[in-house]
Parts: structure tokens; C-alpha cells; sequence
């Protein structure tokens, strides 16, 4: 697709592209002080607020391009000119017009260059002052990137005729094509419109020349174009507008044909061609194309009797005007139209009768709209930026409203430091921000850039701010941030932090950050949302829910952030399943792997001697309950609690032997090994007596299941697996025997009785393992591993537990009681939540399989509690409630 | 006689390097890295400014330009994103400009004639990293004041006129004005490289690159990627594009609206997608790689590199990807009159 070459391409926020089906492009000029005697006052006075609302109503009515110029003696032109066109590129809608920087003086011109970064128009150059100095201008706006107007005009003057006016301008052109290597493009000819109808002879050819060398410019100085003042031409008829506005549009339709491809017109003083009366358009039509001798007496006879009529009103879309009033603010705010608002104000204020309702209510929700649109791209930063300055306005309005609601003790609506974080030097999302909260009525102390989180406390403290606020663009000042916040819990400042820039976000916040302190950290994605979050944080109504409504979804938010990271990783149940099934080809179950035990069914040991026990207890647990941490036994001699777990042993030992003389607790065990065949993840006993279920591994990395231990149903080299149960207790007893401890008030004795309990219940567990191993599973006759080896599992086998990490389903429990019938045996109970009484007592499987290990299921996937519930036969949400701490997704009513 | 960008451009696809900080990033720097010897006394923390490493850690600079190259970059960019007066100020170090952007041009020309020597068929070339500083010409952030600017045109001219002279004197192959947010302060560094040219004596190849911010298409300033092309069309362009900001997919409309006009080189080196919530990068190079496909398959570019959170992995994917592609075809410059 090729595209066709615009004959001329400005920018101001947006492209102007000319071409040739443009037909002509508007240059508004009421921006002028030469030509507007309004704008000159409102210059010269000072008043650039409603001289920038000029520039809007041009643009409003249609300009393409704003003719600005400050030409008047008494002013500072160079001053004014840029002071004016700062201020209108702070208007979005004014500013995605081009600039057309229009001065006599060169200085004037390079100010104006200075200030636009669109590419506009320079008007005007000329050779007036020779080639040399015309030369070094082109040169000169060509670095500054704009197009320009050369006017006839040169060392021996204006061009006044048709034949100097074509001169002049070829002789400009081959200069600047040729030697200053200008785009033709770029270059438009202003041949001189001068008045008609003067009364003076030779002036009667004024705009028919004109015509004319706009058609011989045309066709001979290819690529340029042909622009001029309009309303010079009806210079005479000041004080008509009926005439002026025929005259305008009458030598717009003839400049137009001739080639005339852009002009300096007030669009809201231009009639339709079409519209203009046959009498009046014949008339105006004589003087312009010099039609008759006595063509102007005609014009000025007819021109008496319409003197006094109003000419063509400017119209502007204002129908939003008839909107409610809500409406009218809110458009105000998103177009960012400060002309009506402090009465829009006013109106909705004697409705509202608050002016902080007014602020809560229209207002935000207007702003509110904004940040909305900035959010999806439809508003951008210089738009945000005006639309803050309406609500300054609105808000400036309301203050004294304010101030007598609060009986004159009503200060600024709160404290604001802003501040770039050390190491990061961008500061223009926070000087927005700044600017934003400033315009709403706050007090805003500003750091500036990289600034240590030392200072930015300090300096929160010396002036006593209500809300710390922090910016960075680069990814190290994220954990600048996260510095900042723990500093300022660390000295106890609970005032709200917001944070702000670039690269920091809703889940960054609230995953990393907000968790480093107690006070309200706020995340602010845009310079649009600090108004309505500050307002909310200093209300104080709002306060409170506002702060607990944040830290709610920050809680969502780690939440969410945390499952979506492990949800990305997890593995479908399936997929598990075949990854799986795949290392199970590898397993080999035959009798060597899979031994048939010596002894089966249920046995019973009562009594077991703690004499036989003591040798096998693990002790680091037992230190760790202390709160010692530490490798046992090497922690008996390290520098720092040594001394003290030295002297805990010394009173622990002393206490088993007690409690070994007098029989202190009863040690009972129960087990039994079972025939048992895997299907899927259960184990079927007993050729389906009963069934365990098993959950498997959903991680990426790992995907066992303890039921992966077992030889499938159908193994070729077997008949049948085993697996074994048992259950040990070394808590009978143990309350009577504590009783006296309790009536001497004896803590420590009593906590230390309970310790070393559970201590012998474990010691129980390891012991029962390896006699089963050695004697009554027997695959491990010749087994000789001493305490430590023992305690660190070197053995074949092993024996977890229901509710621990492989297997975290504690209803597990209830068939293995069932199988070993646990509590006719040897007293030991479930209670309602499935824990074992007594308490010092170990159940679970043992496993004989040489690949047997232990492992962490982690967490499992909503798939997986499905296919469990189904498996157990139960309600889903009752599986939910008993895997909830595994779950992904946690059920509403989680257990406990 | 040094081989030439421009002809080189012409039958080929160019591959620009990828991020320097998320390179820097990677060795962890300490203030001293820093402050080296000369900058031991310095009264203000220096950390995190990492055009200061050309100094005082030159080796680091270096290794990441043997990376980019032995990638295959045919461009690297000088370290000097934030050497000027302007953006050096925060840091005291105004002093230390000409310096800054001299030496960190003579790295990377070594780090290039020396891989030039290894591969004589792909010449390497270097260009002097400009950036936007960290000020705008055209937003007031003078919250009473919108007619207020912060930095005016003549002191980024200034500013900007010295780092281009010492990056020329550095020996850099070409400049590249990049980051644009606001395009008033891009045209006063144009300014300022026809001010460097005169003083120089010559000219070098000038590349723009504009940042299209959010998702309103603009840049921060507020100009529409063609109004920010026409703003920049004076000069007599090597190439424009945009970097950062984005990934490939979200530049890919804005790419095509200055393809579709640019009578110059387009180029683009876009981000490794969009930041993830924690602000790090995660696109990988395969990825980046396929969304960069549609590029080439629009015929939309002449050069192509990475931005934030791109890697040498990510710039090899490139330059794999391009190997034997062909470059956009550039539309004659409009010189005649007879259009």
C-alpha cells in the first residue's frame, strides 16, 4: 500500500498533514495582538489565564493552525510570546494544533522556536534586509525544525504588483532550495494581501494580482505553497462584519482556485460562499477581481445599509452546557475546561450544601472517570495534568465554604512528602503527582531525587507530614521502597506510605512491601488516583475502612500472587500420574524388593522396657522443644548453649531414670503387616478389605505417591505386596504420674515428664521399626546399625506417619485404627479432630520397598481434591476441609 | 578509513546490543566500584550511576561490549545514557561529563575495532548512547506555575553539544538521541548536533528514538508517534524508531505508523516485554525473537536491538533471526521538488 506524500506535514500533539484533497488550511488568528485589540488587553494586563481561552475558542471553531504573535511596542514580545506558548502546551486540546510563531522581530521568532515541540510555522522571513541575513535565518529555523513563511518583501520593499511579487518570491525560492537545501515543502510564499475598496486607484488591483501570482507560484515553484492575512483585504469595511465576512469568503473561493492553499482567517468570522447574497456577492466580487471602474462607490453605497447587523456569531459546542450539573462537572474535568466550572460549582454546591460532599461526591467521581480513561489509554499525561487544574479551581472556589464550615481553624487538607528513592534519579511521575496534589489543596513537600530513606524519614518528622510518598522508575528502587517501609516500622512511623512510578505495582506492594510494616502502604498506579486515595487516607470517616479495605486486598493480593506462582508450575493430576507412571517402569517388584513377611496379622507388645528404649532416643527434638537448637550431641559443647543443654540432659536423664524405676508410663505397641496391591494411588488390603488412599506430588519436578511403594495389582514376578501399620503409645500413665508436679505449681518438671514422653514414644516407634525389619517383616535379619544410624534412617524402609508431610490426610488414621483395631489393643483413642490420646503416642505405615523415602507432597491442585473425594467416597468440601492446608484454593470454612 | 553504518544499513538488517543496566545489574557493585580512586572523595553517594563505571570500572563496560558482540551485535551503544551536565547534576559530577562520555566512547570503539578484526565480513560500530536527561522542556512540574519549565532549550543545547563533541572525539560511528519522552528536548539535542558537526568539522550519522509511553499511544509529552516523526523530520535522519517502554507486540502499531511515513532508517529496540508485577523482565530471547518475527515479516525495520531487561541471549536470538532477512526498503529523501 503506498501512501500518498503529504504536501506539507505539521505536528503540534498530532500530526497536520496537507494534501491535495485538504483544500485549505485555517490559520487562527485571534491570537494576535496586532490584530485582536481583546487579546492585546489581556497581554498587556497580564491576563494569559483568558488569553489562553482565546487560543481555545480558535481551536474550538476550527483553526488547523495558531497564529501566535506579540508584535506591540509596549510589550516584552519575546517574554510574552513564550510565557504564552508554555502556557498553551499545557493544553492538551489547544496543543495538538501546530504553532505558527508569528513576529517581524528575529529574536521573537528564535524565542518562540524555543518553546514548541511540535514542528509549526515561522511567519515570516523576507530578504529585506539582503541574502545574507534571509540566508542565515532559513539556516537557522531549519535547525529548530519548522516550516516558514517568506513574504514578498525585499531590499526595495513590499511587493506591491504582480511582477515584484513573482520575482521576489523565485528569487527566495532558488535560495533556499538550492543553496540552503530547504524541502520545497516547507516553504510557503505570503505575496501580500492588501486592502481593496480604499478608494485609491492603485489599490484596485490588489487582490486580483494577488490571484494571480498565487497561480503563478503554484505552477512555477514546485512544492510551495501560497498563504496570506485575509482580513486585510476588507480593511475599509471595519465596523461592517456582513460585508467583511462576504469579502473574506468571496477571496477565499477565488485565492482558493488560484492556488491559495492555506490563509491567516478568523474562523468564527467567515460566511458560507454560498450563503452571501447575489446582490451583496456581486459586489464584493467587482472590487475584488476589478470588475468595474465604479466597483467600489457600488460596494460602500450597499455596504451603508448594512451597517449595524451583526455578522455571522461564533458558534462553539456548548450543548454540554445543557447537561445536569453533575454532567457539567464531570465533562469539565475530562476535557479539562476551566471556563465554567466555579459556576457549575456554585450551583451544585447550594443543591449539595457541603462543600467537602462536593469534593467527595462530583468531583472525585469525575477525577475518578479520568483516572479511568488515563488507565485504558484514552486520556494521556498532559490531559491528566489539566484536568487537576479545573479541580484546583473548583476545590479553590469551595475553600472559603470550607473554611467556614470549620469556623476558620480549617488549615490545608493535608501534608504530602514526595520523594525519588535513593539511586534513582527519575523524578517526572512524581513532580506530576506533586503538582496534582497541589492543585487539590495540598501541602506537598517535595525531596527531589535519590534520596536516602534516612532523609526522607527525618524529614517526615520535621515537618510533620500526614503521608509519605515514594517514586522510582528503575527495578533497584523497588527495594529502596521495601528499605524505606522497614525503617519506618523500625522506628515506630505508622503515618501512610504511598508508592508510586514506573516499575512499582498493585502486587509488588503488596507482596513485598506492605508486609515490612504495620501502617497503610498504598499503591498509586497513576498521578490520577493520588487525589482520591490521599483524600480517602486523611478523611476521617474514611480513614479507618479505607486503610482496612487496602490491607484486605493486599492480603487478596499475596494470596493470589502466591497461587498463581505455584499454579503456574503444578502439574494436571494426570499428567502427574504419567510422569510418574513412567519412573515406575524403572521399579522392580519381585521378592527380593517386595519380601513376604515371617509373621503376619495383628500382634500386640505390652510393656516395653524404657530400659530397652532409653538407647534409641533421639535428642535433638528434644533440645529444639527447649528452644536449642543444634546437632545432637555436638550441641552439648557449643560456645553458647552448651553450658545450658549440658545441664537439661543432666536433669532429663535424671528424670528417666526416675520415671524407669517407677514405671512412670506403660509402653504399648500394636502393627500389623498386611497383604497389600496398589491401584492407582490407593493400596488395597487384604484383596479389598479395606483401602488407603495416597495423594501424589504435583510439582513439576517430583510426582511420587507413597502408594508408589507398593507392587501394582497384576506384578508379574508376585503375588502379592505388603505394608505394614502399627501404632505405639508411651503415655499411659504419664498424667497420674505428673499429678504431683501440678500440686507443687512444678512447671518444668511437669513439661519436662511430657517431653521426655513423647521422647519414648518416638524411641518406641524407631525400636518397633527395627525389630519388625529384623524379626517379624525379617527382610533386614542381618541389619547392625548403631543409635545415630538409626536416628538418621539408614535402613531399608520406612514409616510415615497419617497428617505428615507424604501423607497429610489425618482421616487416614481412622482405617488404620480400624485394621489394627488400635483401641481395644492398647488404649489408644481419636479424638473428634483425629489426634491421638494419649498424646505421646506414634501410628503410621511402614514401607519396605529398597526405594522407599520419604518426601514433601506440597501443595495439590483442585483436580487432585476431586479425584481424592471421589476416591474416599465424600462430600468434596469435607475433603477440602481436611486437605485445606495443602489446597491452592482454600475452601471458605477451613478446618480448625 | 572506518567501514560506514549507512552503507552497511543498506544491505542488511543491523543488530543493536541489548540493556546495559540489567547487564551492570548483574555484578554487584558497591559504592567504592563506584567512587574508584578518583572519585574516593566525592561528598554525595555515587551508587547507581552507572555512566560513572566508565571510570572507574571500565573492565565491566567492556566485558558487557565483548558480550553484545560476541552475540552478534553490530552496534553496541556508549554507557553515557545519563552523561550530560544535566543528568550528571543530581550527582555533583557535572565536571566529570566530558570525561565520561571520551572514555566510555574509546571502550567501546576498542571493544568494536577489536571485534571488526575478528570478523573483518561484520564490521562493528559504536554509537554514543544520548538520553532525554532527566528534565522536560515542554511539562511544567511547578504545580502553580504550567507556564514554568525546569530546563530551558538553550541549556539542553548546551548541555547536549558537549556530550555529542566528546562521544565524537571518544570516536563514535554515529549518535543515537534515545528515550525520547519529551520531543522538545529531542530537537534541542539536534540542535546541538549540528552546533557539535560545526565545531567538529564533520558530521556523523544521527539516530532518534522515541518512547511511546502507555497505552495511549504517546509520548510522555503527549505527541502521537507521527506527530513525534514530523517533529523530528528536519534532520537530515540515519533512522528513527522507538525503544523501552514496551515490548515488541505493544510497539508494533506505533512501528508502523513511522514506517509508513519515515524517509530515513527505522529501527526499534523494544523491551523483553512488559515488566511482571515484581518489575522484572521475563520475556526470554525465543520469545522476544518470535514477536520481533512480525516485524521483519512487515518489512518495518533497518535496526533492531533490545532495551530494558535484554540480554546477550536475547540480542543472539536477534541476531539469528535476521541473519539474511532483508532490511525495510527506505523511500527516497525528498530532494527534488517534483513530488
Amino acid at each position: 500500500m503506498s501512501r500518498q506524500r503529504p504536501l506539507l506535514s505539521l505536528s503540534g500533539l498530532e500530526p497536520l498533514w496537507v494534501t491535495p484533497e485538504s483544500n485549505f488550511v485555517n490559520i487562527g488568528e485571534r491570537t494576535n495582538v496586532t490584530g485582536s485589540r481583546k487579546f492585546l488587553r489581556l497581554i498587556q494586563e497580564d491576563r494569559f489565564e483568558e488569553a489562553v481561552e482565546v487560543a481555545r475558542e480558535q481551536v474550538e471553531g476550527g483553526a488547523q493552525i495558531l497564529d501566535v504573535n506579540m508584535d506591540e511596542g509596549m510589550l516584552d514580545s519575546a517574554a510574552s510570546m513564550k510565557r504564552f506558548l508554555n502556557l498553551i502546551a499545557a493544553e492538551p486540546d489547544i496543543a495538538r494544533i501546530p504553532v505558527m510563531i508569528d513576529s517581524s522581530k528575529w529574536e521573537v521568532i528564535e524565542t518562540g522556536l524555543q518553546c514548541v515541540q511540535g514542528k509549526g510555522v515561522v511567519n515570516s522571513i523576507s530578504l529585506k534586509e539582503g541574502e545574507s541575513e534571509f540566508m542565515r535565518q532559513a539556516g537557522s529555523i531549519r535547525r529548530y525544525g519548522a516550516a516558514v513563511i517568506v513574504m514578498a518583501f525585499d531590499e526595495q520593499g513590499q511587493a506591491d504588483n504582480y511582477d515584484r511579487r513573482i520575482t521576489i518570491c523565485e528569487r527566495a525560492y532558488r535560495l533556499l532550495v538550492e543553496q540552503g537545501g530547504w524541502d520545497p515543502r516547507d516553504i510557503i510564499f505570503d505575496p501580500n494581501i492588501f486592502p481593496v475598496a480604499t478608494g485609491m486607484e492603485e489599490h484596485r488591483r490588489n487582490a486580483l494580482d494577488f490571484f494571480e501570482a498565487t497561480r503563478w507560484i503554484r505552477e512555477n515553484l514546485h512544492g510551495a505553497h501560497v498563504s496570506g492575512g485575509v482580513s486585510n483585504v476588507s480593511f475599509s469595511f471595519r465596523g461592517n462584519p456582513v460585508v467583511r465576512e462576504a469579502m473574506h469568503s468571496a477571496f477565499l473561493f477565488h485565492g482558493i482556485k488560484a492556488g491559495m492553499d492555506m490563509g491567516i482567517v478568523n474562523p468564527t468570522m467567515l460566511t458560507v460562499y454560498d450563503d452571501i447574497p447575489n446582490d451583496l456577492l456581486e459586489r464584493v466580487e467587482d472590487v475584488l477581481l476589478d470588475r468595474r471602474d465604479d466597483a467600489t462607490e457600488r460596494l460602500i453605497d450597499f455596504a451603508e445599509g448594512l451597517k449595524g447587523q451583526a455578522g455571522t456569531v461564533a458558534k462553539k459546542d456548548d450543548a454540554w452546557r445543557n447537561e445536569p450539573v453533575e454532567s457539567r462537572i464531570s465533562h469539565a474535568l475530562i476535557k479539562g475546561i476551566a471556563e465554567h466550572i466555579e459556576t457549575d460549582i456554585e450551583e451544585i454546591f447550594h443543591q449539595i450544601g457541603s462543600p467537602l460532599k462536593v469534593i467527595e461526591g462530583p468531583l472525585m467521581d469525575g477525577m475518578n472517570v479520568v483516572g479511568d480513561l488515563f488507565g485504558a489509554g484514552k486520556m494521556f499525561l498532559p490531559q491528566v495534568v489539566k484536568s487537576a487544574r479545573v479541580m484546583k479551581k473548583a476545590v479553590g472556589w469551595l475553600t472559603p465554604h470550607l473554611e467556614a464550615a470549620a469556623e476558620g481553624t480549617r488549615q490545608k487538607a493535608g501534608k504530602v512528602l514526595l520523594a525519588t528513592v535513593k539511586g534513582d534519579v527519575h523524578d517526572i511521575g512524581k513532580n506530576i503527582v506533586g503538582v496534582v496534589l497541589g492543585c487539590n489543596d495540598y501541602d506537598v513537600i517535595d525531596l527531589g531525587v535519590m534520596i536516602p530513606k534516612e532523609k526522607i524519614l527525618e524529614a517526615a518528622l520535621e515537618h510533620d507530614v500526614d503521608i509519605i510518598g515514594l517514586s522510582g522508575l528503575i527495578t533497584p528502587s523497588l527495594d529502596e521502597m521495601v528499605d524505606v517501609a522497614r525503617e519506618m516500622e523500625a522506628r515506630g512511623m505508622d503515618l501512610p506510605l504511598l508508592i508510586g512510578g514506573a516499575t512499582t505495582s498493585k502486587v509488588h506492594t503488596a507482596v513485598k512491601i506492605a508486609p515490612q510494616r504495620s501502617g497503610a502502604v498504598v499503591h498509586v498506579n497513576d498521578a490520577s488516583r493520588a487525589v482520591p486515595v490521599v483524600g480517602q487516607l486523611l478523611g476521617n470517616n474514611s480513614r479507618e475502612g479505607y486503610i482496612l479495605g487496602v490491607a484486605e486486598d493486599q492480603e487478596k493480593v499475596r494470596t493470589h500472587y502466591a497461587r498463581d506462582r505455584q499454579r503456574k508450575t503444578l502439574l494436571p493430576l494426570l499428567e502427574a500420574r504419567r510422569k510418574a507412571g513412567s519412573i515406575l517402569e524403572g521399579r522392580i517388584f519381585d521378592s527380593n524388593h517386595c519380601p513376604t513377611p515371617a509373621s503376619t496379622g495383628v500382634q500386640v507388645l505390652r510393656d516395653m522396657a524404657i530400659s530397652d528404649l532409653r538407647p534409641v532416643v533421639d535428642w535433638a527434638p528434644f533440645f529444639r522443644s527447649w528452644g536449642l537448637h543444634g546437632k545432637y550431641p555436638d550441641l552439648l559443647d557449643d560456645p553458647i548453649i552448651g553450658e545450658e543443654a549440658k545441664k537439661l540432659k543432666v536433669d532429663a536423664e535424671a528424670m528417666l531414670d526416675r520415671m524407669e524405676a517407677e514405671k512412670a508410663v506403660r509402653c504399648h505397641a500394636v502393627f500389623g503387616i498386611l497383604p497389600a496391591l496398589r491401584e492407582e494411588d490407593d493400596v488395597v488390603i487384604n484383596d479389598g478389605d479395606a483401602r488407603l488412599h495416597f495423594l501424589r506430588q504435583q510439582s513439576p519436578k517430583a510426582h511420587a505417591s507413597l502408594a508408589d511403594f507398593i507392587a501394582p495389582a497384576g506384578s508379574p514376578h508376585l503375588e502379592t505386596d505388603h505394608i505394614g501399620l502399627f501404632c505405639v503409645t508411651a503415655g499411659h500413665g504419664l498424667e497420674e504420674w505428673c499429678v504431683p508436679f501440678r500440686e507443687d505449681d512444678d512447671d518444668y518438671s511437669e513439661i519436662m515428664a511430657k517431653a521426655l514422653a513423647d521422647r519414648l514414644a518416638e524411641a518406641a516407634a524407631e525400636w518397633l521399626h527395627r525389630e519388625v525389619r529384623m524379626k517379624y517383616w525379617g527382610y533386614a535379619k542381618g541389619e547392625t546399625l548403631d543409635n545415630a544410624a538409626l536416628i538418621s534412617e539408614k535402613y531399608r524402609g520406612i514409616r510415615p506417619a497419617p497428617g505428615y508431610p507424604a501423607c497429610p490426610d489425618h482421616q487416614e488414621k481412622m482405617t488404620l485404627w480400624q485394621l489394627l483395631d488400635v483401641e481395644k489393643h492398647i488404649g489408644v483413642s481419636l479424638t473428634e479432630s483425629l489426634a491421638m490420646w494419649p498424646a505421646s503416642s506414634v501410628s503410621g505405615y511402614y514401607f519396605a520397598h529398597p526405594d522407599a523415602r520419604y518426601f514433601g507432597l506440597g501443595k495439590i491442585l483442585p483436580d487432585q481434591l476431586e479425584d481424592y473425594a471421589k476416591r474416599r467416597d465424600q462430600p468434596l468440601d469435607e475433603a477440602a476441609r481436611w486437605l485445606s492446608p495443602i489446597l491452592l484454593d482454600r475452601p471458605e470454612h477451613p478446618a480448625q | 578509513m572506518r567501514p560506514d553504518i549507512v552503507q552497511h544499513s543498506a544491505q542488511r538488517i543491523l543488530v543493536l546490543d541489548g540493556a546495559m543496566g540489567t547487564m551492570i545489574q548483574r555484578h554487584t557493585l558497591d559504592e567504592a566500584d563506584f567512587r574508584g580512586d578518583r572519585f574516593a572523595e566525592h561528598p554525595s553517594p555515587l551508587k547507581g550511576n552507572n555512566d560513572l563505571l566508565a571510570l572507574t570500572r571500565p573492565d565491566i563496560l567492556r566485558a558487557i561490549h565483548d558480550a553484545y558482540f560476541e552475540a552478534g551485535a553490530d552496534i553496541v551503544e556508549t554507557n553515557t545514557f545519563s552523561s550530560t551536565t544535566i543528568a550528571q547534576a543530581d550527582y555533583g559530577l557535572e565536571s566529570a561529563v566530558w570525561d565520561l562520555n571520551v572514555t566510555s566512547a574509546e571502550i567501546a570503539r576498542a571493544a568494536a575495532d577489536f571485534w571488526t578484526a575478528q570478523t573483518p565480513d561484520q564490521p562493528r560500530f559504536v554509537a554514543g548512547s544520548v538520553g532525554p536527561t532527566n528534565r522536560t522542556a515542554s511539562i511544567s512540574p511547578d504545580v502553580n506555575d504550567p507556564g514554568y519549565r525546569a530546563v530551558t532549550f538553550r541549556e539542553l543545547v548546551h548541555a547536549y553539544r558537549e556530550q555529542m563533541e566528546a562521544l565524537m572525539v571518544g570516536g563514535v560511528d554515529t549518535l543515537l538521541i534515545e528515550t525520547v519522552f519529551d520531543t522538545l528536548n529531542a530537537k534541542a539535542a539536534l540542535f546541538a548536533a549540528e552546533e557539535a558537526f560545526d565545531s567538529q568539522g564533520r558530521r556523523i550519522p544521527i539516530m532518534v528514538s522515541g518512547t511511546i509511553t502507555d497505552a495511549s499511544g504517546r509520548t510522555l509529552s503527549g505527541q502521537t508517534a507521527e506527530a513525534f516523526w514530523i517533529s523530528m523530520s528536519h534532520a537530515p535522519l540515519f533512522s528513527i524508531g522507538l525503544n523501552c517502554a514496551l515490548g515488541a507486540e505493544q510497539l508494533t502499531p506505533y512501528l508502523e505508523a513511522l514506517s509508513a511515513r519515515a524517509h530515513c532508517g527505522i529501527s526499534a529496540h523494544p523491551n523483553a516485554g512488559l515488566p511482571n508485577e515484581m518489575g522484572e523482565y521475563e520475556q526470554g530471547p525465543d520469545a522476544m525473537a518470535m514477536q520481533l518475527q512480525a516485524f521483519l515479516d512487515k518489512g518495518l525495520v533497518n535496526i533492531l536491538g533490545g532495551c530494558c531487561g535484554t540480554t546477550p541471549e536475547h540480542i543472539r536470538a536477534i541476531a539469528e533471526l535476521v541473519r539474511g532477512k532483508s532490511p525495510r526498503t527506505i523511500p527516497s529523501h525528498p530532494t527534488s521538488a517534483s513530488t
